[in-house]
């Protein structure tokens, strides 16, 4: 392999944009940092060779060479970036909202949208973010995150690591900050580096010629950064697992033990109690009649259990290890897992009492009164006046279906409707009554005895986010890495001066810096007080007066 | 002799150089596969066809049905119709005749039906059982607990276990009779 010999004697990799050693611009290889034609050199990772620019012989060298250019990783960006709003246009699968007319994705967006709702479903951008090909779009920012990094971190390592003070005058020349001063004596650079020290430079010296240099740490600023973003994309790949985030929902009536979803059965939750509180300040009487109803408190009081059972399903032992109210954003903890205030359902039927009167008893004088629990209805009621009551049939949610014929549409107590067999006392022969929320029939018209809704009560049912989120600290750490890099590179500049002396008592100073040029004109400017030493040159500003 | 090490030490360079981009890229490409993959099965159905069938026990709660409480364990060596329902499934109360239809026949032949019910109360149950003159085990999962552990989505949704205990087949929706006894066969007993 060739390599590329410098006249001071360093021999180079192929590839080199300005010698190693003595900084001197290689002929026929500016192009590579884009130097053609230009009086400043472009400092960029110090002009080192690139591997990835030079050799590309292997199919792993091609694919690390692909990935290593910055240009793939912005275009990467940019189809990411256009995929990302075509998934906003609308809505995604899982917030197609709950009262929509057909929920099913196939109909709801040709129905909903029209032929564009019908191609976006088509195309599958109803799940968008979680398609396999979104997801390798990200992987692949990923991996041109990583080698990009690491194709530019390991040459400017080597690059900084290895410099040397002296430099080739067209290196020094072609510098932004330039100036050649004459007759300098020894007394006068022992001042300069004094000067240099107190700026907190420092100093690398070799026969005579000097190297002062600051901040470098600020350089490794982008790297620390990315590895900030790649621990964050690490987290979101652990997020996708179950061993770092899970999210279960689990409806508790007030009353009601129920098994926590997700757990695998280890965990039970009993509602004690729902409350919804709303603001009834005298102050915004006149605001509340206007908007309606605002509430200011949404609560579960809630008793966690632990339990033991042998195999699913089987009646489990349970032992109590929390009890506490859960409130919106005030979730509650325990074991590793979170359990939030999600939903609420108002009022559902617990148990509805009855009464028997008599059909032609204007005042409906009560005969007699039985209870029926709507959780766990019983068949059959027997009176003390000797009514027997047998429950025929119960809706917990009354409908009645496209024949006509009675129905239950879900199954929870929120329109209850009931038939009712009422034998009177010592009486073989029912009579039939149907009974719901607004409607008492009588089947055939002929009954004696009526029933009537007497009395009922409601329970509500809270809705609760059962999750929990180990990825979270990787979240943090990689976003503390992340800004830790770009305060690195933004609050710190990588200065560097060189002094190079010729035989002759001719001083040549030349400066760098990533950003910041006028803090390091302020440095020479101070470090050369007191000395025949010329002030550098702004070469960029006096380009720009000439044109 | 010295240019020979040299090329040694270059050579040496290039190998290492290959091996660590191997390696870099290796894990990324890892890394993405995990990605995908385990989002892929992040999907409800959790339990396919081929999976074992995880084990669970239930109160029964037809009185048609002489068993009390029905454990998934102990009808191993049959063919087993794993069905969950609801009284206020209309797609649920379609097929439950074919499967009544089907039962008597082919609990001789060695196939269970365990048809678990989603109601909250036994006696709308009761009612639908009587309705229609089911004979087969009816498990009562009131907490959801079961349904929970085979990721049901929508009712109805079947499981056809093979007497080893293995999933051949999950219908999501209604079945229909020719359909359901082709399903039948795929699971019968030697």
């Amino acid at each position: 392999m060739r390599k590329v010999k410098c006249e001071c004697g360093h021999v180079n990799p192929l590839g080199t944009v300005l010698c190693e050693s003595c900084g001197k611009p290689i002929a026929g290889n500016q192009h590579i940092d884009g130097n053609d034609g230009k009086k400043l050199l472009n400092m960029r990772y110090d002009g080192m060779a690139r591997r990835s620019q030079t050799y590309t012989k292997s199919f792993v060298d091609r694919v690390w060479s692909f990935f290593s250019s910055v240009k793939v990783g912005v275009w990467l960006i940019v189809i990411a970036l256009v995929a990302s709003m075509v998934g906003t246009i609308f809505p995604q699968e899982m917030y197609i909202p709950p009262d929509a007319p057909n929920r099913a994705p196939s109909v709801y967006y040709e129905e909903q949208y029209g032929v564009f709702g019908l191609i976006f479903y088509q195309l599958g951008l109803h799940n968008l973010y979680s398609s396999w090909w979104y997801m390798i779009l990200i992987a692949l920012i990923g991996v041109s995150l990583v080698i990009c990094s690491l194709d530019r971190f390991v040459p400017l390592f080597k690059a900084l690591r290895n410099q040397k003070p002296k430099k080739h005058k067209s290196f020094l020349s072609r510098q932004r900050l330039y100036s050649e001063s004459y007759e300098i004596t020894d007394e006068e650079v022992v001042k300069l580096k004094e000067k240099l020290k107190k700026r907190r430079y420092k100093l690398t010296e070799a026969n005579g010629h000097i190297l002062a240099e600051k901040g470098r740490f600020s350089r490794w600023g982008p790297y620390v950064n990315h590895i900030g973003l790649i621990i964050i994309l690490l987290a979101a790949i652990l997020r996708s697992t179950p061993i770092f985030y899970m999210d279960e929902y689990v409806w508790v009536r007030e009353g009601e033990t129920t098994v926590l979803p997700g757990s695998n059965g280890e965990y039970y939750v009993e509602n004690k109690d729902f409350i919804l509180e709303t603001h009834d300040d005298e102050r915004f009487r006149e605001t509340l009649e206007k908007e309606g109803m605002v509430a200011s408190n949404y609560q579960t009081d809630v008793v966690v259990y632990k339990a033991t059972r042998p195999i699913p399903g089987a009646e489990p032992e349970l032992e109590p290890i929390v009890e506490d109210s859960i409130q919106m954003n005030q979730p509650l903890e325990f074991d590793g897992y979170e359990l939030v205030q999600s939903g609420y359902q108002l009022n559902e039927f617990t148990n509805m009492t009855f009464k028997i009167h008599e059909t032609d008893d204007s005042n409906e004088e009560s005969l007699g009164t039985f209870t029926v629990n709507l959780m766990e209805p019983e068949s059959e009621f027997v009176l003390d006046n000797g009514f027997r009551v047998v429950l025929d049939q119960y809706y917990p949610d009354y409908y009645l279906d496209d024949d006509g014929i009675p129905a239950s549409e879900t199954n929870f107590p929120r329109n209850p409707a009931f038939v009712f067999f009422v034998y009177p006392p010592e009486s073989e022969n029912a009579e039939v009554s149907f009974l719901g929320i607004g409607k008492n029939i009588d089947a055939s018209g002929e009954n004696e005895y009526k029933l009537g809704i007497a009395d009922f009560e409601m329970h509500d049912v809270s809705g609760l986010s059962f999750k929990y989120d180990r990825s979270l600290p990787f979240f943090g750490i990689g976003a503390a890495i992340f800004m830790i890099g770009v305060i690195q590179g933004m609050y710190w500049q990588h200065r560097r001066i060189w002094i190079n002396r010729t035989k002759d008592g001719e001083l040549l100073m030349a400066a760098h810096t990533n950003k910041n040029w006028f803090g390091v004109k302020k440095d020479i400017e101070t470090v050369i007080e007191d000395t025949n030493i010329k002030m550098v040159d702004d070469q960029q500003e006096l380009d720009e007066k000439e044109k | 002799m010295s240019l020979e090490n040299a090329k040694k030490s270059k050579r040496k360079k290039k190998r290492n150089r290959l091996i660590f981009r191997s390696v870099i890229l290796a894990v990324l490409i890892g890394a993405t596969i995990f990605t995908i993959v385990s989002n892929s099965k992040a999907d409800n159905s959790i339990y396919r066809a081929g999976d074992m069938a995880p084990d669970f026990q239930l109160q029964q709660v037809n009185n048609n049905n002489e068993l009390e409480t029905v454990r998934l364990s102990d009808l191993k060596g049959k063919g087993v119709m794993l069905n969950f329902w609801g009284t206020w499934c209309k797609p649920c109360e379609e097929e439950m005749p074919y499967m009544q239809s089907l039962y008597p026949e082919y609990k001789e032949r060695g196939i269970e039906i365990v048809a678990v019910s989603l109601d909250n109360t036994e006696i709308v149950i009761d009612r639908f059982i009587d309705k229609y003159d089911l004979t087969f085990p009816v498990p009562h999962d009131k907490t959801e607990e079961v349904m929970d552990l085979y990721k049901v989505g929508p009712l109805p949704s079947t499981f056809f276990i093979n007497p080893d205990g293995e999933i051949t087949e999950v219908v999501n929706g209604a079945l229909t009779l020719d359909r359901l006894e082709e399903s039948f066969q795929s699971i019968l007993p030697e």
